[in-house]
């Protein structure tokens, strides 16, 4: 993330001065206006709303996670009970949330960024007619609300043997599926309708790195003799790679948050639990139990699990190593 | 060669279309789908095998004139993401403008905690925002619903970026005409920021239209729904309620497929810096 220029002081101009207050009952109102829009107070006038909605939002319920995960809370009740909430994570159906929720990580992160890449690489190339009409086809469905898409994904995969799904599979000579019953085809749901959903926009993202390939580079691969393997594999790939680890990263995060996909299929009652998530668990238990403590410790452990997870990632690609090798 | 060439091209041309039909065909046989008798939908889904000449629009008839709730929800919608474009703008246009002109004490630390919002997942935070609704009488509210939208970190820092390209002779000169430093803010340069404006109000409402965990836990009452949460409520298995269901998806989308031909760029720009989803 070398764009993240922090300190970038070139940009900025240096802050005069400012005179020195004038006196007189008169002129205080008028220093006080003057000093409200001095260079130096303007900026945190600016700043006040994020400060205030950062600590109250994001500061305060983060604290508050961490608390909530050690205490016992029942309505005016409320009692620390230390690591009981994390004893009592750790059973059956939590093993299987992590399962599905782990699963469903690594089908997208090998699904949205293998054949975004193709894809990109390919709508880059000369060879496709009409670019712009495929980008938008392809984006358009990240338009459509997790909602409206699991209203799709369960008209076309029901049960019936009249549905398309059914219909196609049938015309290849295989039975009828109950797709929303058994654990493989539910995650192929999940997976099928996040895959849906986010293919676009992450071609957006690798045709944005694409382009900032200089072409020459090819060309003179093209003079030593390189083929089209050989480009891939020496001029586009590197190119692409701050790309591949953000996207990588970002549907780390984001397999491990699945929750929606999982929601608009079975209301959070799937059979056997083959579509219970960490946070389906978290929401399962925090809300509808009403049991919060226990839920903030989902929480936790889903925050320490991405983390690290994250990081792992991060460390091995290298990404946080400066300047190039 | 050449033909080889030729060829290839065809061959990923075909393959382009192909892909294209897979991204489109959900949405077009959901929109097809939705003149078809709803109870012949829930019966077998969506399918290829289907009689013409019982194609009617008896669905949105049924939902333009019987189901008053669904149009609630689509007020609810309109409400809470106009609310929710215009507020978030206008703060976190205001941040992300100020982080890149001015040099201040705590300017580091603040996009710093810009970026950690960014990467902490929502969910952790879900309880305890609960629990503050509650505490806050919030629950059941617009108020509700926006609050942990309104100061958007991804917009911060978009709007940083954007506004770090921003000339700054200009602000000079219009204090030397006397502007104030808000006034340079709303006047002179906020107008210079409007693409990013753009895009922003983009990503913003399609988050806030879409958005369906945060307001599932605010939300209780039938007459406060949003679209998603309202719809959601249709989606059981011996629903009766299959005309809105399918009829009202679609006019969830439409509007916002219309939006998208008219303005592709700005979809683009704000979909690329905001989707941190996967």
């Amino acid at each position: 993330m070398s764009g993240l220029n922090i300190k970038n002081s070139e940009y900025v101009h240096e802050t005069p001065n400012q005179n020195p207050p004038p006196s007189g009952r008169k002129k205080k109102n008028n220093s006080l206006l003057r000093l409200l829009n001095s260079k130096k107070v303007a900026p945190y006038i600016f700043v006040f709303p994020f400060i205030l909605s950062f600590s109250i939002l994001t500061l305060y319920p983060t604290i508050q996670a961490f608390i909530m995960s050690f205490q016992r809370i029942l309505p005016g009740q409320v009692e620390f009970i230390g690591l009981q909430n994390y004893e009592r994570i750790f059973n059956q159906t939590f093993y299987k949330a992590l399962a599905n929720s782990t699963m469903f990580m690594l089908l997208t992160v090998i699904i949205l960024v293998t054949i975004p890449i193709i894809l990109a690489i390919l709508l880059d190339s000369n060879l496709v007619k009409s670019k712009t009409f495929f980008r938008s086809a392809l984006f358009i469905p990240a338009l459509t609300s997790i909602v409206v898409a699991g209203v799709i994904f369960r008209l076309v995969f029901s049960e019936s043997d009249q549905a398309i799904a059914n219909q196609i599979i049938g015309f290849f000579g295989f039975d009828p599926v109950r797709w929303q019953f058994t654990a493989w085809s539910g995650m192929f749901l999940m997976v099928g309708m996040a895959a849906w959903r986010w293919m676009g926009v992450n071609v957006l993202y690798f045709l944005a790195g694409l382009q900032s390939i200089p072409k020459e580079l090819y060309e003179s691969a093209e003079m030593d003799g390189a083929n089209l393997f050989h480009k891939f594999r020496h001029v586009t790939l590197p190119f692409l790679q701050p790309i591949i680890i953000f996207v990588t990263t970002i549907s780390i995060i984001g397999g491990f948050r699945v929750f929606e996909e999982s929601y608009v299929i079975w209301q959070g009652n799937s059979p056997g639990n083959i579509g219970l998530t960490l946070v389906g668990l978290l929401y399962q238990e925090g809300i509808q139990q009403n049991d919060m403590g226990f839920g903030a410790a989902i929480g936790v452990v889903l925050l320490i699990l991405i983390f690290f997870v994250s990081m792992i990632y991060l460390l091995v690609t290298g990404a946080f190593k400066r300047g190039d090798e | 060669m050449r033909k080889n060439n030729i060829f290839i091209k065809w061959i990923v041309n075909i393959f382009f279309v192909f892909v294209a039909l897979i991204a489109l065909f959900p949405l077009i046989s959901l929109i097809v789908s939705s003149f078809r008798p709803s109870s012949e939908l829930m019966r077998n889904g969506i399918s290829f095998s289907f009689v013409w000449s019982e194609l009617s629009l008896r669905n949105y008839i049924h939902i333009f004139t019987e189901s008053s709730s669904y149009w609630q929800w689509y007020g609810n919608s309109l409400i809470i993401s106009t609310l929710t474009i215009v507020l978030s703008l206008f703060f976190s246009s205001m941040v992300g403008y100020a982080l890149a002109v001015y040099k201040f004490k705590g300017r580091t630390i603040i996009f710093l905690s810009v970026l950690i919002i960014i990467m902490i997942p929502f969910e952790i935070l879900l309880l305890p925002l609960y629990q503050l609704m509650i505490n806050l009488n919030l629950i059941n509210t617009y108020t509700g619903v926006m609050l942990p939208l309104i100061v958007a970190p991804v917009a911060v820092f978009f709007f940083r970026q954007y506004a770090m390209g921003l000339p700054l002779e200009l602000m000079d000169a219009a204090r030397i005409d006397g502007c104030t430093e808000y006034g340079i803010f709303f006047r002179i340069m906020s107008p210079l920021m409007l693409p990013s404006f753009a895009a922003m109000a983009i990503l913003q409402g399609l988050n806030s239209w879409n958005n369906f965990l945060w307001p599932l836990l605010v939300i209780r009452s039938n007459d406060l729904f949003t679209l998603p949460i309202g719809l959601a409520t249709l989606l059981t298995p011996y629903g009766n309620n299959y005309d809105t269901l399918i009829a009202g998806s679609v006019m969830t989308i439409i509007p916002i497929i219309i939006l998208f031909i008219f303005f592709q760029r700005y979809f683009v720009e704000g979909l690329a810096s905001g989707s941190v989803k996967g």
